[in-house]
C-alpha cells in the first residue's frame, strides 16, 4: 500500500511541475522580453507590471473557437497537439533534481537513451500538424521541422554520449553522481553543442525557421486556434524546461554546488535550469533568424565534428586518468 | 534449499527493470487523462459558429490557390539518409561508452573508438566533398 501511494505521489509531482514550470517560463518570457525590447503589451494586464497577463492568455485560449479547416484530416490534425506535448511530461519523470531516490521521478536505468527517445517523438506532432492541415504554410513548415531534427539530433546524440563515457554510466542520477567539477572545461564544447542542438529542436530563435512568420505565417501550427494551439505554446515552454534541465543533470552537475550540496541540492538543479532558461529567452531576444540551408550546414559542418572532437578528448582523458 | 533463492534473482531484477517503465506508463495515461479532460472542457467551454468563410485554408486571407497537399520538392533527402546511417552508428556509442575505460580495456578499446570515430569523419568528409551538405 505504501509502494502505491509513494509511486502515486511522485506521479502527482511530476505532473505538478509539468504544468507549473513551462508558465513560469512563459510569463518570465513575457516580462523578460517586454524589458529587453521596450514592449508595452505584456506590462499591462492587471495592473502591477502586467501580472495577470498569462491568465489573460488562458481566458483567452479557453474560450476561443475552435476552426478544423474543412480540407483537413480532420482526426490527425485534432490529435497533433496531444503527440507534440506528452514527450515531455513523459521525459520529466526520469530527471533528477536531487541526490537520492527522493528526488527523481522514477530512476530509469538506461536514463540518457530513454529521454532522448522519447524526447524526438515530439517533432511527430508538428509532422502531423502540418500535413493534417492541408495548407501549403503547413506542410513546409511541418517538412522544415523535420529537416531540422534530422540535422540536429545527431550533435545531441554525440554530445550526450561523451558524458556518458566521462560517467561511465547512461542512468541520469548516476552521472550526476559521478560528476567533478573539472568535468565543466573537460565537457564544455559538448554542452554547447548539446544546448544549441537541443534548442534547434525546439525551434526557438535563432533556429525558428520553421514557424517563421515572414514566410510562412505560423509553420505546422498554421491552423490551430485556442486551446490546441496553446497546447503548442506549452509544448515548446515544456521543451526549455526539458532542455534546461538535461543540459544542468548532464554538463553543470545537476545538484552539486560550491556549498550545500547535501539538503539543498535541489535548489541548485533548479537555479542552474532557470538561469539556463534564462539564456534561451535572452537568445530569442537577440539573435536574427538563420536561413534554412544555413542551419543545416551549421548541424553538419560545425556541430557534428566538434561532438566528434569531444568524443575523442572524452576517451582519452578518461583512459589516460584510468 | 538453494534453489528457489537462485531462482528468484533474476526475476526480481525483471521485475525491477519493468516497474521502472510502469511507472513511466502510469504518467502516459495521466497525460492522456490530462489531454482528453482539456479537450473535453474545451468543448463545454468555447463558441461553435462555423462558417464557410471560417472553414476555408487559411492563406494570408486570399483564397486558398491549388491544393493543401500540394507536391514539394523535398531538398534534404539525402540528410535523412545521412542521418539514419549516423544516427545508428551512434547508438552502437552508448552501451560501448559504459565499459571502455574499465580495467583491463583501456588503450584497446581507445584505438577501437578511433578506428569507429575514423569511419564517421571519412563518411562526414565523403558526403562533404559530394557536395551533400550545401544546399541544392
Amino acid at each position: 500500500m505504501n509502494d502505491v501511494l509513494d509511486v502515486a505521489l511522485r506521479l502527482l509531482v511530476v505532473f505538478g511541475v509539468f504544468m507549473v514550470l513551462p508558465l513560469v517560463i512563459g510569463q518570465t518570457e513575457h516580462k523578460v522580453m517586454a524589458h529587453m525590447q521596450g514592449r508595452l503589451g505584456p506590462m499591462y494586464a492587471g495592473g502591477f507590471h502586467g501580472w495577470a497577463q498569462l491568465v489573460a492568455d488562458g481566458v483567452k485560449f479557453a474560450q476561443k473557437e475552435d476552426v478544423v479547416p474543412a480540407n483537413a484530416d480532420r482526426r490527425i490534425f485534432q490529435l497533433a497537439p496531444a503527440v507534440a506535448l506528452l514527450p515531455y511530461l513523459l521525459v520529466l519523470v526520469a530527471i533528477p533534481i536531487g541526490p537520492g531516490e527522493g528526488a527523481v521521478g522514477e530512476v530509469v536505468d538506461a536514463g540518457i537513451f530513454f529521454v532522448l527517445a522519447v524526447m524526438g517523438v515530439g517533432v511527430l506532432g508538428s509532422l502531423m500538424a502540418g500535413w493534417a492541415s492541408a495548407n501549403k504554410f503547413s506542410l513546409l513548415g511541418g517538412l522544415r521541422t523535420a529537416a531540422q531534427l534530422l540535422a540536429y539530433e545527431l550533435p545531441m546524440l554525440l554530445a550526450a554520449a561523451s558524458v556518458a563515457m566521462a560517467a561511465g554510466t547512461v542512468s541520469l542520477p548516476g552521472i550526476v553522481d559521478a560528476f567533478e567539477w573539472w568535468w565543466l572545461p573537460w565537457q564544455i564544447v559538448g554542452a554547447l553543442v548539446f544546448f544549441v542542438a537541443g534548442l534547434a529542436e525546439l525551434q526557438r530563435p535563432p533556429f525558428d525557421m520553421p514557424v517563421a512568420d515572414s514566410e510562412i505565417i505560423f509553420g505546422a501550427y498554421t491552423e490551430y486556434t485556442g486551446l490546441r494551439f496553446a497546447l503548442f505554446l506549452l509544448a515548446e515552454y515544456a521543451g526549455i524546461v526539458v532542455l534546461c534541465g538535461l543540459t544542468t543533470v548532464l554538463f553543470l552537475g545537476g545538484w552539486h554546488g560550491p556549498f550545500g550540496a547535501e539538503g539543498l541540492g535541489w535548489v541548485w538543479t533548479l537555479l542552474k535550469t532557470a538561469v539556463l532558461a534564462f539564456i534561451v529567452i535572452w537568445l530569442r531576444v537577440s539573435y536574427p533568424r538563420l536561413r534554412e540551408d544555413q542551419l543545416q550546414k551549421l548541424a553538419w559542418t560545425t556541430l557534428v565534428p566538434l561532438a566528434l572532437a569531444q568524443i575523442a578528448l572524452t576517451g582519452i582523458v578518461k583512459v589516460v586518468i584510468q | 534449499m538453494p534453489e528457489p533463492t537462485v531462482r528468484t534473482v533474476p526475476t526480481a531484477l525483471a521485475a525491477d527493470y519493468f516497474q521502472s517503465y510502469s511507472v513511466v506508463g502510469l504518467l502516459a495515461v495521466i497525460g492522456v487523462l490530462f489531454v482528453a479532460v482539456a479537450f473535453a472542457a474545451g468543448r463545454l467551454l468555447r463558441p461553435v459558429v462555423p462558417t464557410p468563410e471560417k472553414l476555408l485554408t487559411y492563406e494570408c486571407g486570399v483564397d486558398p490557390v491549388g491544393e493543401g497537399w500540394a507536391h514539394t520538392q523535398v531538398r534534404y533527402y539525402v540528410y535523412a539518409f545521412l542521418y539514419v546511417i549516423f544516427a545508428v552508428d551512434s547508438i552502437f556509442l552508448f552501451p560501448w561508452a559504459t565499459v571502455f575505460a574499465a580495467p583491463g580495456y583501456g588503450a584497446t578499446t581507445l584505438v577501437e573508438m578511433f578506428i569507429f570515430l575514423g569511419f564517421l569523419t571519412v563518411g562526414l568528409l565523403y558526403a562533404y566533398k559530394k557536395g551533400v551538405l550545401t544546399w541544392t
